[in-house]
């Protein structure tokens, strides 16, 4: 963790009371700890986006093309043709207030332009200036105001404080999804190269190498096959997954923090283990090696650049259908973008499970399948065999992703799995989970090391509820399908819920599986030993 | 701040204009017949653009806010309302929207407990009351009115008025929803002016459209309970209105000028403004649309291909690491490329 973060106590003094001065009077202050590095002018050079040049977030300038105010208000109005929810987005709001204390950032922070709705009055704002006879006339009286580069910093330091959740818009009554407007926002901060290192950065190795990490081919391989000797160890059970393997029938793709970094890689163990046990024709690829899109956070364009290459992975190797890991706005991408982006695979097939026969057509045009979809399918058919004992030194709650949540609404599905898996489930307040989840505060390309406070004070909702679970119910593990949440959590909890450890679904799916031809497992998948069989080992000495 | 100063004036200057040109110039036929036509043709015109302007953007990606269960497997229960998967049930949803204020319902706010122990939520439907109350209590009102458009007076009209009246009491009987009415404006107005968030966040054009209602409301209350007025006069003024024959009628009460200028005011100003929000709700992509992107299709009309890193520039890079760690090439390209 970052020297400069704040100790606990100073974080835990939460303060939503409004300051004196009106929003439009106070000037953003750009405040250490809070924002990300900028953007590398090589990255964005890379991806031939516009005016890429280093500048720094800390100086005066930032070096912006002389033109910057016709290019940012140029996009706007094409956005504004060509994005219905940002129009409307703009238009509808009536300040009611629903979504102002709903954002995890506001609850942590303070921050009035934390505010969901005053996050969007930022941009709407210069929309009523520029857009509005009323702005252009009355100005500041309604809430218009001129965009000039105080403003835009301001922009960017915000934008770049969501997380693009959705909690706000969930409580809308007008369904005003102020993630949609950061994204737009963010796109139009990248026509001036305005990006954060965090997210530029995967982007261009994603584009050229595969994968956010910027892992090449045969270091991806033998990460992968590192897993499999771990897995030997631990069950008796050899694996040899495939690469690139034309004529599989499934491609599989998943986060590169899966097969990167803890706690990620034992997640990807339960899925090699699950895949292996079920004797899955499928393969990995080395080429379409990102599950998950950090050209989301960028633009829309971005987004569909880095997506484009699963499709083409799937037809050049010729499979029938896509079975994708847990992550979560890899999925929040493929479930509302990929089919519109890139679609549809008109070479692949509707998916049907091989083992259980169940045809996914919720996933009919676009052939992906949730590897928790696909899973839940094989338990309620009785396919898989558990050892649920094997997980019961974990105490588990389970973190609904919000992308997963409020753009998908995948509930039950990874929940049937871990209590499958697991003897001990305890859910969070109700107030917290399901569509109502809080984000780990680091999601939309802020778990950066530069932010540590933004995150913590992003995370501090979520982990004031897993602090409850595990002071009523004795929880000492987070589990949740999202490979940000996976790299974001163990530092959130850390701060605000120590020993509370952080698992992916399939990393309990996998601690529990009984394979054929085992032998006894005595440690879990993290290689630590099973404590239940303790007492029994001190017997046999005696 | 001073936007509720900026509101409260000039809806103040707003009930003088009409005091001062009907009473003071005698301007009859201005304010009762040329400004309320105005008013409508401005309001019926503004509406329509925006309805066509709104329209004619395209949804270029499904994006709902799911906030329940989606359809994936048969055996799990698909929340129908909340993550809609079909064209019916996006109805469902947004009707529930409209005539329940479904997210609204969800309301609920943190409160911060002391000595940093944290945070929990509880229930904060009050808004949810006040809005329901506000926009029913103005459905009704409205419905009631009809009895000076229509000659004779259709039976819903009088049922609907017939239930307002429940209360039974006063000359004329006391209708119920005027004065929830009143009431829920100046709840939501309280509630704009006491929570210091809501203070913060609000603007002059959240403001001048409470008070202009609470003004028509008052002139509306004042004209049927206190000072009263002619309406056999006002009936005849509205139906020649109504008729397009518009003829004047001596002997209406001032009140009856202001109250009719304010509503012509609200009219004008509605296309542009939030009130809007009663037609976006049927837009707003989050709530409007079916999360079954996975299931069809869905087009994006101005969707252009993009130049991504292609498998065959992957491979040139990485031919000999792939080779050396047993990955293998794609052998159709390397024939293409010439190589053994
Ligand atoms: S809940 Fe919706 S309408 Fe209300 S203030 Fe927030 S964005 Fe605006
Ligand atoms: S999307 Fe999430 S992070 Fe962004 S404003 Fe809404 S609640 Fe806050």
């Amino acid at each position: 963790m970052g020297n400069d973060l704040p100790k606990l106590e100073e974080l835990s003094q939460i303060d939503l009371t409004m300051p004196e001065a009106g929003w439009m009077d106070t000037p953003v202050i750009l405040r250490k700890g809070m924002y990300c590095h900028a953007a590398r002018a090589k990255d964005i050079e890379f991806l031939n986006m516009p005016n890429p040049r280093d500048w720094r977030v800390e100086d005066d300038d930032w070096k912006l093309p002389e033109n910057w105010q016709d290019i940012i208000l140029d996009g706007l109005r094409e956005r504004l043709q060509k994005f219905r929810s940002l129009r409307i987005f703009m238009d509808t709001c009536v300040r009611c207030g629903a979504c102002a204390d709903k954002c995890h950032f506001f609850i942590g922070s303070g921050d009035p332009k934390n505010m969901p709705v005053l996050r969007a009055e930022l941009l709407r704002s210069v929309y009523r200036h520029n857009f509005t006879r009323a702005g252009k006339i009355m100005g500041k009286m309604v809430g218009a105001r001129d965009l000039t580069e105080k403003v835009l910093k301001e922009w960017w330091y915000y934008f770049f404080q969501c997380t693009e959740c959705r909690r706000c818009s969930l409580f809308c009554p007008y369904g005003i999804d102020t993630a949609e407007i950061t994204i737009i926002a963010r796109e139009l901060l990248n026509l001036l190269g305005l990006n954060i290192d965090w997210i530029a950065s995967p982007v261009a190795k994603c584009h050229h190498i595969g994968n956010h990490i910027g892992m090449e081919p045969q270091a991806m391989k033998e990460s992968i096959d590192f897993l499999c000797d771990d897995i030997e160890d631990i069950t008796g059970v050899r694996i040899e997954p495939s690469f690139n393997r034309k004529g599989a029938e499934i491609l599989f793709v998943t986060s590169s923090g899966d097969y990167y970094s803890e706690p990620g890689i034992f997640t990807c163990m339960g899925y090699l283990m699950l895949f292996h046990q079920l004797g899955l024709d499928y393969t990995w690829s080395t080429y379409a090696a990102e599950g998950g899109n950090f050209g989301y956070f960028t633009s829309h364009e971005v987004a569909k650049l880095l997506n484009a290459k699963i499709y083409a992975e799937a037809k050049r190797l010729g499979v029938k259908y896509i079975l994708g890991g847990e992550c979560g706005h890899m999925w929040r991408v493929l479930n509302q973008y990929m089919d519109t982006m890139n679609g549809p695979p008109d070479f692949l097939e509707t998916p049907v499970s091989p083992v259980t026969g169940t045809r996914f057509d919720n996933a009919a045009s676009t052939k992906a399948v949730h590897i928790c979809e696909f899973t839940a399918d094989l338990i309620k058919k009785d396919k898989l065999r558990f050892d649920p004992k094997r997980n019961d030194h974990i105490n588990v709650t389970y973190h609904d992703s919000c992308n997963v949540a409020r753009g998908m609404g995948m509930f039950e599905e990874p929940r049937h799995i871990i209590n499958n898996a697991c003897n001990n489930f305890h859910e969070m307040p109700e107030e917290t989970i399901r569509e109502q989840t809080f984000c780990c505060g680091s999601g939309a390309g802020l778990h950066a090391g530069e932010d540590m406070e933004l995150r913590m004070r992003g995370g501090f909702a979520r982990a004031n509820a897993v602090r409850h679970v595990r002071e009523k119910h004795g929880v000492n593990m987070l589990a949740c399908i999202c490979a940000i949440d996976r790299a974001a959590f163990p530092t959130l909890m850390e701060y605000w819920a120590p020993e509370v450890g952080v698992t992916g679904v399939h990393e309990l799916l996998g601690n529990a599986l009984i394979m054929d031809g085992e032998k006894e497992r005595t440690q879990d998948i993290r290689g630590e030993d099973l404590p239940y069989l303790e007492p029994e080992e001190k017997g046999d000495k005696h | 701040m001073i936007g509720i100063a900026y509101a409260l004036i000039a809806v103040i200057i707003l009930i003088l204009v009409p005091w001062v040109g009907v009473q003071g110039l005698g301007l009859t036929y201005l304010f009762g017949v040329i400004i309320p036509y105005a008013a409508m043709a401005i309001f019926f015109f503004g509406f329509l653009q925006r309805l066509v302007k709104w329209s004619r953007i395209p949804n270029p990606f499904k994006i709902p806010t799911t906030g329940g269960q989606q359809k994936s497997l048969n055996w799990i229960r698909q929340s129908k309302l909340d993550n809609p998967s079909s064209t019916s049930q996006v109805i469902g949803r947004v009707l529930s929207e409209v005539f329940l204020f479904r997210s609204l319902f969800r309301n609920l706010s943190p409160r911060v407990g002391t000595g940093g122990s944290g945070v929990t939520y509880a229930s904060a439907k009050w808004l949810w009351v006040f809005a329901i109350l506000f926009h029913y209590a103005m459905f009704t009102t409205l419905f009631r009115h009809l009895r000076f458009f229509t000659n004779p007076v259709p039976f819903p009209v009088r049922f609907v008025e017939g239930i307002d009246g429940w209360l039974e009491v006063g000359i004329p009987q006391v209708m119920v929803s005027g004065l929830v009415l009143l009431c829920a404006i100046s709840l939501l107005l309280a509630r704009r002016l006491v929570i210091p968030r809501l203070r913060y966040i609000s603007l002059m054009n959240d403001f001048f459209p409470l008070f202009l209602l609470i003004a028509i409301a008052t002139t509306g209350v004042l004209m049927r309970y206190i000072v009263g007025i002619d309406v056999p006069s006002v009936k005849q003024l509205i139906m020649g209105l109504v008729s397009f024959r518009p003829v004047m009628i001596d002997g209406i009460g001032q009140l009856f000028y202001i109250h009719i200028f304010l509503v012509s005011t609200l009219l004008a100003y509605f296309p542009f403004s939030k009130m809007m929000h009663s037609l976006g709700i049927f837009f707003s992509p989050t709530r409007a649309l079916a999360n079954n992107n996975r299931a069809v299709h869905h087009e994006n009309p101005w969707n252009y291909p993009v130049k991504f890193h292609t498998y065959g520039a992957f491979e040139a890079e990485f031919r000999d690491k792939m080779t050396e760690a047993g990955i293998p090439l794609d052998d159709t390209l390397a024939t293409s490329t010439g190589k053994e």
